[in-house]
């Protein structure tokens, strides 16, 4: 089974946003083609502090701001990387990348094999996912589905600050795209608390997580709670609470939805039995629905229960009563252990 | 049209004074009666007041994530507009919808918080406008920082070949969040973008509703004639943060500090001192303005907030027999 790369230390402690900027300006250091280009990425140091500080240390033609014109910018990207350079673009919220999508799937997806593998498309597109402070419809979903679902680019979701760093590391080093989805809530800006969860140690040197490795963030015999990003915080929270109860779960983090570490998921069902898998974007045709299949047309005589916990089939209502109904948190991921272990 | 600027103005503020509550001394944006983020147009109001006096309900406004003003000018419903915003069930969307997403069917006003992307619809009611041999127009509302967006370039270009009746409104406030102006475009002058288009474009340099008025009497006769589209550009400013919680720190102290000056209340109200207009009557249309406002927060406030179960509704109108609320809320 998969651990993080590197032994749990005495190290300092780092916002995920911090450690995500970390490993970017390590790799521009080391590399010359390497650079960060997306709207109020330079003065503003990203809305949600992802490139914060970058400018100060190289400059405007490495940090670019640009225009709000995601077709040309996100395209510009995938044109920068086939020429052999290594563009970070960031588009502040994943619900924006509709207006921008066939740069995103029809080029940067998916030119590597449309041209027989002669040209490769290094680049990472960062953008933050979520709902939870009430933004309403087009600016909280998660997507995660939507962005695996096509082929042709890997999708990263961290959850903890250490593995921000050492997926970021990974990402820019990759030769294919990678779209790196990051939950606003866990970054630790000023205006938006985070949970305790994502702040963790970070190694001061440059370390790699690798793709497709699930990290078994808590252990547990009686049940297998699959997640990733915010909702591994959540799920954590919940597997925590039933402890008291006699429930052990283990809480399984995907870290990469491409490549998938169904291994890792397999294996630990095979040890409990049953199956919870939570995941805060739209309930049909999305990541719970894949793992299930996925184990269940490996190993179907391993899954004694499944629960799935998502968003329902409903765009992210703005009002407080309606958002908090429809947004999984603590609390459903319980419930739907205490369903899958009765 | 003073009426409608005072009261744009006493309602942004008004709106600051709620958002703020319970956001501070720390600044948390799930915090305070007012969810979401918000942006508030202070600064703006001559762009909304000037064009919207020359339209009717049959007219269709579409307005970008930061339409209080150009609501308020169009005569958009103040107080469920208002519960709208507070989240409450009997605002406009039923609480679904929040600041930046208003839609008025009534007086065909609707909103959407992506950049550029309500030029496409006012485009489809111009179309529908035409096909029906209504004289109705449209009017859509971007910010400068969205005249580099292929769905706005792509509606001047539709409404053109297409002669349709939209007049294109840019609110140049110098700013997209944190990006000047000039790292936008190398136009200075936005208005000529519509020469690309072969439409005629039209700035009006300064915070002037008059002068926004007059430009707006041209281009809204010329798209009610048949002579299709135009394109105004109005330098307007930006008097807060992009949104709320936004501390400005790529602002210079100087040009904030210039903000004052370039307000375009007190022009107006000099302009209107010097036509003849009494202290008392603007006093009057001031007081008449602040408690429509006030009215209008105070019922918001009392409205009820929406029941959890009301999520589920409205993601159709006809609902697949697949999608009650049961099933679509499977995990609890
Ligand atoms: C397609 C898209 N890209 C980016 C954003 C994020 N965003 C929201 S407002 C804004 C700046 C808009 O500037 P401008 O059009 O000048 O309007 P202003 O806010 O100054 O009124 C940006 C980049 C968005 N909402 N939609």
């Amino acid at each position: 089974m998969a651990k993080a790369t590197e032994p749990e230390g005495t190290q300092r402690e780092l916002t995920m946003s911090r450690a995500m900027v970390e490993a970017i300006a390590a790799e521009m250091r080391d590399d010359e083609d390497v650079f960060v280009m997306g709207e109020d990425v330079a003065d503003y140091g990203g809305i949600f502090d992802s490139t914060e500080g970058l400018l100060d240390e190289f400059g405007r033609e490495r940090v670019m701001d640009v225009p709000i014109s995601e077709t040309s910018f996100v395209g510009a990207g995938v044109g920068a990387a086939q020429a052999g350079m290594r563009p970070i673009v960031e588009l502040m919220f994943a619900d924006f990348f509709g207006v921008c999508m066939d740069q995103i799937y029809n080029q940067m997806a998916k030119n590597t094999y449309m041209s027989g593998g002669s040209v490769n498309v290094p680049m990472v597109l960062m953008t933050a996912v979520g709902g939870g402070y009430n933004d309403a419809a087009q600016h909280s979903q998660t997507l995660y589905g939507t962005f695996a679902h096509l082929p042709g680019m890997k999708v990263v979701v961290p959850s903890t600050a250490r593995d921000a760093k050492g997926l970021m590391h990974t990402a820019i080093r990759d030769d294919d795209p990678v779209v790196y989805m990051f939950h606003k809530r866990l970054m630790g800006i000023g205006w938006m608390p985070a949970p305790d969860g994502p702040k963790t140690g970070v190694p001061d040197d440059d370390y790699t997580v690798p793709f497709g490795e699930a990290d078994v963030k808590r252990e547990g015999s009686d049940v297998t709670v699959v997640t990733l990003g915010l909702h591994v915080h959540r799920a954590m929270a919940a597997a925590e609470s039933l402890a008291d109860d006699g429930v052990d779960a283990e809480v399984v983090d995907l870290r990469t939805l491409v490549p998938l570490d169904a291994e890792t998921v397999l294996e630990s069902v095979r040890k409990t039995g049953r199956l919870v898998v939570v995941d805060e974007d739209y309930r049909s045709y999305g990541v719970t629905g894949e793992i299930v299949a996925r184990v269940a047309e490996t190993d179907l005589g391993a899954l004694e229960a499944v629960e799935r916990v998502a968003l329902p089939d409903v765009p992210i209502p703005y009002a407080r009563p309606l958002e908090n109904e429809v947004l999984p948190d603590a609390g459903d991921v319980e419930t739907a252990i205490r369903n899958a272990v009765e | 049209m003073y009426r409608d600027v005072v009261t744009a103005r006493h309602y942004e503020e008004r709106l600051q004074e709620e958002y703020l509550e319970g956001k501070q001394p720390k600044f948390d944006i799930s915090a305070g009666p007012i969810p979401g983020e918000l942006h508030l147009a202070a600064g703006h109001e001559p762009a909304a007041v000037g064009v919207c006096q020359h339209l009717t309900d049959d007219d269709t406004v579409t307005a970008p994530h930061r339409p209080h003003h150009v609501a308020i000018a169009k005569g958009v419903d103040l107080k469920r507009m208002t519960a709208e915003i507070f989240g409450r069930r009997t605002g406009l969307s039923k609480g679904k919808g929040g600041h930046m997403h208003l839609f008025d069917p009534d007086v065909n006003f609707a909103c959407s918080g992506i950049i550029a992307q309500g030029c496409p619809p006012a485009v489809g009611a111009a179309m529908a406008a035409k096909k029906r041999n209504s004289d109705a127009v449209a009017v859509s509302y971007v910010g400068e920082g969205a005249i580099s967006q292929g769905g706005f370039l792509e509606s001047l270009n539709l409404a053109s070949v297409r002669d349709l009746p939209v007049v294109f409104v840019v609110e140049d406030n110098d700013w997209a969040i944190s990006m000047p102006k000039e790292r936008v475009t190398d136009v200075a002058d936005g208005s000529k973008r519509a020469q690309g288009f072969d439409l005629p474009g039209e700035r009006v340099d300064h915070n002037d509703p008059i002068a926004v008025y007059e430009a707006a009497e041209r281009a809204v006769g010329r798209a009610r004639a048949g002579n299709g589209p135009t394109l105004i550009e109005v330098q307007v400013h930006r008097r807060m943060g992009h949104f709320m919680g936004d501390a400005q720190e790529y602002r210079s102290d100087e040009e904030v500090e210039k903000l004052d000056r370039l307000d375009p209340i007190p022009k107006l109200e000099a302009r209107l001192g010097r036509e003849g207009l009494s202290d008392e009557r603007i006093e009057e249309l001031r007081e008449a303005a602040t408690r429509r406002v006030e009215d209008a927060i105070e019922w918001a406030k009392e409205q009820p907030q929406p029941d959890p179960a009301e999520a589920y509704d409205d993601v159709f109108v006809d609902p697949p027999a697949s999608t009650t609320a049961a099933e679509a809320g499977g995990d609890d």
